[in-house]
């Protein structure tokens, strides 16, 4: 589920950095405040060794396929939702600059989709179903249900992203017929792989565990920063992604308009100056006009307009559904808040 | 390229990490300045619209110039650049089938917009990848991790990375027996999820004693929360006319076609 360079415009990928930058920083900060060192060792080799599990591949039942280990629940499970976010981040960083794996500009896109996700909004829901003393098949379906709904957050933010930076050409409806299924199963297979870890560990050495602490309300501060985040992403992150393309429009043309060779790479600066002209301006996910045969009227102001408009609406209804899921989970959340808070 | 996942990125990660050992006028740069630099870089070419293919042919001048001045192997270099081609493929594939229209007709032959925006990826990707690697192999990683501490990032975060960096192919390694006993033993059986559970288990306890015995040893050698990474490299002149002058040039092929120049020669060469 990496996000990659290439599909991404700085616009958006520069947010997701800014997102990800204040989530490390607010992450490095909660673990400042925790006075255990033995911490420190702990996540630097947990990070090693999320990287080595990665890379043994189990058989997935009934495809003949196999898959590797996500880890960022398996983590938060481990270490609490903040070390985990750095321990995931430290591998992504390692993953882009050492195999170039999604790339730098992505790492913003990647740290969130797979760190945020899994320990912000999956280990919570997976404490909250969990409860305080599980059995083995409470457990692991409350790990399934918190890998489902992590895996299914990233692939939507994959999608949001994808979509936002207008590189690719896959229509936001069919990217996310394809995501969100394909990743269903994925977090049903992630839930099992960590649910066996765990209780393996659960088996072995029950004290490495850490007993149920209160995941409350800075969790939803949090969840309510990302809301705005994603809001953000979809309304000016998809306009931005409309009107850069102009820029290169504008380059090309300059040169196609000054120059008079006839030259065959002149013919593909013309006519790649052409394909700006006509699509450029309409990716793929916007509301089509009427269908019109010119393509020089389009350059105007009203039709740019109209063009960043469809755009916007396209990323907003995407950040209104992540809105709705983020809120039904947030009201869990606080709802779980205040009951244990009577509790005590 | 044979053997298990496990062995290939141990190698991988070790082959880059040598590079970097090396001396040379860039190599001695401060690690800021090349942090930035291709940070900008990357920037740069992502910022070109999704048709852009001959724009961003001149771009490749850089890891290119990077790695002669550096003097990494270049053919290597070049093998593990490749290596992200099939999944740039991979992404970039529904381009064609969702962008249809034909917008180049090359010796009678219509080529849709799909096709080139197809192109334009498999690029991206291959100077995103050149640019992650050229800057780790010039630079070190604990160096990379330095720069990023001095321009920002958290401390917890720059620590969480050199142990991960220093631990990485110990538990690599570790990892590797243990799949490579088990396959011995398995007489040729697929893992299944739930010895997958116990092995990832066995392996997450030994990685927890370890750590242990790590903290101890930290403890004894008197660890105050950071590493010793040598002496403080300077911001110099040399650092100032790298940035200037990359992100200068990067600046120029974003806003000047440079492709009426480089480009004749890339293109038509090629066809």
């Amino acid at each position: 589920m990496h996000m990659a360079d290439a599909l991404l415009s700085p616009a958006v990928g520069g947010m997701m950095w800014g997102a990800t930058a204040v989530t490390v920083a607010y992450c490095a900060r909660r673990l400042q405040a925790d006075p255990d060192e033995r911490r420190v060792p702990l996540m630097g080799v947990l990070g090693a060794f999320l990287f080595a599990a990665q890379m043994i591949n189990f058989s997935i039942p009934g495809t003949g396929s196999s898959g590797h280990l996500g880890g960022g629940l398996l983590l938060a499970i481990l270490l609490g939702p903040h070390a985990a976010f750095l321990v995931v981040a430290s591998v992504l960083m390692v993953q882009a600059l050492f195999f170039a794996d999604g790339g730098l500009l992505a790492l913003g896109c990647n740290i969130f989709n797979l760190g945020f996700f899994p320990a912000f909004i999956g280990y919570p829901l997976y404490r909250r179903l969990c409860g305080p003393a599980p059995g083995p098949g409470r457990a692991a379906g409350a790990a399934i249900v918190a890998a489902i709904v992590s895996l299914q957050l990233g692939a939507f933010g994959v999608v949001l992203e994808t979509v936002g930076s207008g590189i690719s050409a896959l229509p936001f409806g069919t990217f996310v017929l394809f995501m969100l299924p394909i990743h269903f199963a994925i977090g049903i297979v992630e839930g099992l792989v960590t649910a066996a870890v765990v209780s393996f560990v659960r088996a072995t050495r029950p004290e490495v565990l850490p007993s149920a602490t209160s995941v409350g309300s800075s969790i939803r501060s949090v969840a309510v920063t990302f809301l705005a985040l994603a809001m953000a992403l979809g309304g000016v992150g998809a306009w931005y992604a409309s009107k850069d393309p102009d820029g290169l429009e504008w380059s090309v043309a300059r040169v196609t308009g000054s120059s008079e060779q006839n030259s065959p790479d002149t013919a593909v600066h013309a006519a790649l100056g052409r394909i700006q002209q006509q699509i450029a301006l309409l990716p793929d996910y916007n509301f089509r006009k009427p269908a019109e045969e010119g393509g020089q009227a389009r350059g105007d102001g009203a039709a740019d307009n109209e063009t960043r408009l469809g755009t916007s609406v396209a990323g907003i209804v995407g950040g209104l559904i992540t809105l709705v899921v983020a809120v039904v989970i947030g009201t869990l959340l606080a709802r779980r808040a205040r009951r244990s808070g009577m509790r005590n | 390229m044979s053997g298990p996942p496990v062995l290939g990125a141990l190698v991988e990660f070790r082959q880059l990490d040598l590079f970097a050992a090396q001396s040379s006028g860039v190599h001695r740069l401060d690690a800021r300045a090349k942090v930035v630099v291709v940070l900008a870089f990357v920037v740069c070419v992502m910022s070109f619209g999704r048709y852009a293919v001959a724009s961003l042919l001149p771009y490749f001048a850089f890891p290119v110039l990077v790695a002669i001045w550096a003097q990494l192997p270049f053919a290597m270099l070049a093998r593990k650049v490749a290596m992200v081609v099939p999944i740039a493929v991979l992404i970039g594939l529904p381009n064609p089938f969702f962008d249809r229209e034909m917008v180049l007709h090359v010796a009678g032959l219509g080529i849709s917009g799909g096709w080139i925006s197809l192109v334009s990826i498999v690029l991206r990707a291959l100077l995103a990848a050149a640019a992650a690697i050229v800057l780790v192999a010039v630079t070190g990683f604990p160096a990379v991790c330095g720069a990023l501490e001095r321009l920002g990032m958290p401390k917890a975060l720059a620590v969480q990375l050199l142990f991960l960096y220093r631990y990485l192919t110990v538990l690599g390694e570790e990892a590797l027996r243990m799949t490579t006993a088990r396959e011995l033993r398995g007489g040729g059986r697929k893992l299944s999820i739930r010895l997958y559970g116990v092995l990832v288990g066995r392996l997450l306890m030994r990685t927890w004693d370890r750590a242990e015995r790590i903290y101890l040893a930290m403890c004894a050698r008197g660890f105050v929360g950071d590493f010793n990474s040598g002496p403080v490299s300077r911001f110099g002149w040399r650092d100032l006319a790298f940035v200037g002058g990359c992100c200068g040039a990067f600046l120029l092929f974003r806003v000047r076609d440079v492709v009426q120049v480089v480009g004749n020669a890339a293109l038509g060469g090629g066809r």
